[in-house]
């Protein structure tokens, strides 16, 4: 073994990417370019990576123009999501922004002729003894960023930031309120056409028939287009492609054999279904202690839709063999991937950018519609054609968040002492995204002719935060475990990621285990946790939101209060809860009290504001939201059969961010749903006496679980 | 087909179209408003709301010939970056949004109930935006904006 300290690395996403051009770029009127590969999804990034950039430059915010990605010139991050932006964007762009600084220091030295030690840099200019000055801008012609990343020029250190950390308004909100054109629905190309897709209202369909006669005559008609069971029109109107769209409907007859499982017992068929089983961790206790008695529990969530408030939109264009196209999509190069994929076209032929779409939360329809305008625009003479889905498409065609059922069984011995505990999972695969994989993950591509097959979902490694699995293994000192991931080999209801992946479940079911231990023992829930950490910044958030909740209040009738806790994905932000709420025939969330430690916190008001979200987003999955389906197909086709919390429902939200700036930042967006979703069990319990394992908490399921308990 | 009339954002305006047809998609195509947005085409989300008269009404499936004569503003109509409206400067002040996909909406909505109710409680605003969704959670911090704009509105 070496004694010699590890060489420091090039953050994950500039060794990928390390020509520093391709990051940022000083244009000749004074502005900053930066073109991060991450994309704005509504969490506020590009204002984060904005702010970082211009910290370690040294300019004002003002000038840093932020450039949406593109696959004809942005560094390839993969995609933006599982809360890694500013983990790998950030780092990335921190680092080769100190590198920029250190190589313009070095030339404005041999410029001016002074020692680069001796000059500072403020908004750009950089100057130095005897009133000598230059800026990156006078530089910027005889110094190439075309070189590769070194590492050399250290970020500066935390005391010596100025704008990471502070709470800066986003860059994207003024465009947003005074409605200037920033969403991709709103994009408007010269020539621009409109293409609606058909999609059929049951599972597993084939085309049988197709009686068009009466779509041929919709106004504006430009093409109707049929590939296998792709049947879509293309119009010069958007009210013209509805009215074609509407006629084909009705001309259609579609077949299937496809049966779809039972919704009311979603844990039975999860358990039933052929898997690829996985340990995921394993521990052994040295000191074996007496087991007196052994305690079992199932918990499941249900099928759970992404349910943007905006239908996916993209638009497409081809020119001869090589295509261009507008998306909302996570990953503009996977997206360009499976978009080769589907055509057998080199990928140097496809110019695939980034536009601002809606919330998407997890992998949505987003990459689908975009192979949807693709084909549309085969039909459209070289004309650009955007497809916006409709709002039953989007609830029920695009990928679902996967169903889970989970068992954990816990031994105790005589004190009613944790001795071992064996926590097993059962779900589909928590990702199909595309461009992951040798075939494509695109909806249309199985409906074209010759059909690819459709992807069975699959899980990340557990070393990337896992799928099924993730936060399955316990934060807690437990002294032996076994954790066990049972993934579906079958694939009747398409799951993809949806956000936090089977964290929402496994903390769940862990965060409520654990208190139903604790109370069989009469131990205070925070005081068990507390106990069973070691990590002080786990106990610090636990001790925090404990603190501001006043935990633990005196208990009223018809009120219940219950914590949750969980670091997301087990390395990254720490998050705790106590929810409080008011029970009866149906629960409201009143107020959820949260600490969060996401290390450095580049934009405090942004950590809030993604927490926030991400709590009363989790208040609704946990109160209101179950995919509908009977045997033939998806019921929940739009929001009176998919309900989400409404404003009269939100519960008061209080966020305190636990401030860490030595320590590297970690995203905030997906910390909040496991704890929430506990604490508002354990609430319910505490409330109502019952325990409510299968969610939603709905009147019904209360009932259920009163019944049985 | 004759045209039909109205004050689109203050300003005169025919506009020669099927009169069943949904209010948002002229709003969208033939005039070229992007404010209102489509979220759902049955009235059901609130992410399309444009005042019709004082009201806020869901222009997807309210049809074209509804608003003869009357005055419709949609979120273009409120203000500008040179001339804000109260409650586009709070909502800028309190970052009262995530996506921003459903904002247009929601301040419609808003807009409506100051103009009926310049002075609302917390309980107000809830209940008047109750029709409007918004999926990435920023219910409080509109809550906030709202509030905020009618605070600021009182002063003036």
């Amino acid at each position: 073994m070496s004694n010699a300290a590890p060489s420091p690395k090039l953050p994950i996403s500039l060794a990928a990417n390390p020509q520093l051009s391709s990051w940022v770029r000083f244009a000749g009127d004074g502005e900053v370019t930066v073109s991060p590969g991450k994309v704005e999804i509504g969490q506020g990034i590009v204002t984060a990576l904005a702010q970082i950039a211009a910290d370690e430059l040294d300019v004002d915010l003002s000038r840093v123009r932020m450039v949406r990605a593109s696959t004809a010139a942005s560094p390839n991050e993969g995609a933006t999501s599982g809360s890694l932006s500013i983990q790998q964007s950030g780092r990335a762009l921190r680092q080769a922004c100190a590198e920029i600084r250190h190589i313009f220091l070095a030339a404005a030295s041999d410029r001016l002729g002074v020692e680069a030690g001796a000059l500072e840099v403020k908004d750009g200019t950089i100057s130095g003894p005897g009133n000598v000055s230059t800026s990156y801008w006078e530089l910027a012609d005889e110094v190439s960023l075309d070189r590769n990343a070194t590492l050399a020029g250290a970020p500066k250190a935390a005391n010596r930031r100025t704008l990471a950390g502070q709470s800066v308004p986003r860059l994207d909100i003024p465009d947003k309120v005074f409605a200037r054109r920033r969403f991709i629905h709103d994009l408007v190309l010269p020539g621009l056409l409109h293409g609606r897709v058909l999609r059929p209202e049951i599972a597993g369909a084939q085309l049988a028939t197709l009686a068009d006669a009466s779509a041929r005559v919709a106004p504006g008609l430009v093409a109707i287009a049929r590939d296998g069971n792709f049947v879509g029109v293309v119009s010069e109107t958007e009210n013209g492609a509805d009215a074609a769209i509407h006629a084909l409907r009705k001309g259609a007859t579609w077949s299937s054999s496809a049966t779809l499982p039972d919704e009311n017992d979603l844990a039975a068929f999860l358990k039933s279904q052929p898997v690829e089983s996985t340990v995921i961790d394993a521990r052994q206790s040295a000191q074996s202690g007496a087991i007196v008695r052994t305690i079992q529990r199932q918990y499941s969530r249900p099928y759970v839709a992404h349910a943007s408030i905006a239908p996916s939109c993209a638009i497409a264009q081809w020119d001869g063999d090589r295509l261009r196209v507008w998306t909302h999509s996570q990953g503009v190069y996977l997206l360009r991937a499976d978009l080769a994929l589907v055509l057998k076209l080199p990928t140097a032929n496809i110019t695939v950018e980034h536009v601002e779409g809606a919330g998407c939360y997890g992998h949505n329809a987003a990459d689908d519609v975009a192979l949807d305008a693709v084909l549309l625009a085969k039909a459209a003479g070289g004309r650009p054609v955007r497809v916006q889905w409709s709002r039953a498409d989007e609830m029920t065609h695009a990928p679902f968040g996967a169903a889970m059922a989970i068992e954990i069984e816990a031994d105790l011995d005589g004190a009613g002492e944790i001795v071992d505990w064996r926590h097993a999972i059962w779900s589909n695969g928590h990702t199909a995204r595309p461009g992951r994989a040798t075939q494509p993950a695109l909806l249309a591509a199985t409906e074209i002719a010759p059909a690819f097959p459709r992807m069975i979902s699959t899980n990340p490694p557990p070393a990337s935060g896992g799928g099924g699995d993730r936060n399955s293994v316990p934060p807690y000192d437990i002294p032996a475990w076994t954790i066990t991931s049972h993934r579906l080999l079958t694939m009747p209801i398409r799951t993809s990621a949806l956000r936090t992946l089977g964290a929402q479940g496994n903390v769940f079911a862990i965060e409520c285990f654990l208190d139903e231990i604790a109370a069989e023992r009469g131990e205070d829930p925070v005081a068990f946790r507390l106990r069973h950490l070691r990590d002080e910044r786990a106990k610090d958030v636990i001790r925090a939101a404990a603190r501001r909740a006043d935990w633990k209040p005196t208990h009223k009738d018809g009120i219940g209060h219950g914590i949750g806790y969980a670091r997301y994905k087990n390395t990254g932000a720490y998050c705790a809860v106590v929810a409080e709420i008011e029970g009866a025939d149906d629960i409201r969330v009143r107020r959820l009290t949260i600490a969060v430690d996401v290390g450095e916190a580049i934009n405090p008001d942004g950590v809030v504001n993604q927490v926030e979200g991400g709590a009363i987003q989790a208040t609704s999955w946990v109160l209101k939201e179950r995919v509908r389906f009977d045997r033939t197909g998806i019921t929940s086709n739009g929001w009176t059969g998919y309900p989400i919390l409404r404003f009269n429902e939100v519960p008061q939200v209080d966020v305190d961010v636990v401030q860490r700036a030595d320590i590297e930042p970690v995203g905030a967006g997906e910390a909040a749903h496991g704890p929430v979703t506990a604490a508002i069990a354990n609430a319910v319990f505490d409330c109502l006496g019952v325990r409510v394992r299968n969610l939603p908490i709905t009147r019904e399921s209360l009932i259920a679980a009163m019944e049985t308990s | 087909m004759s045209a039909i009339r109205f004050r689109l954002n203050g300003v005169e305006t025919a506009v020669d179209a099927d009169p069943d047809r949904p209010l948002l998609d002229v709003l969208r195509g033939e005039l070229g408003l992007t404010g209102p947005h489509f979220g759902c085409g049955a009235g059901e989300c609130g992410a399309c709301h444009v005042l019709l008269g004082d009201r806020a009404v869901t222009s997807c499936d309210t049809p074209l010939w509804s608003a003869a004569d009357q005055d419709i503003t949609t979120v273009e109509g409120l203000g500008n970056a040179e001339r804000p409206h109260p409650l586009q400067r709070a909502f800028i002040a309190e970052q009262a949004m995530q996506c921003g996909y459903c904002v247009p909406g929601i301040m419609i909505s808003a807009a409506a109930l100051l103009r009926q109710n310049p002075t609302p409680t917390d309980a107000d605003v809830r209940a008047a935006l109750d029709r409007n969704l918004c999926r990435c959670g920023s219910h409080n911090r509109m809550i906030r904006a709202v509030l905020r704009a009618a605070g600021e509105m009182a002063a003036s």
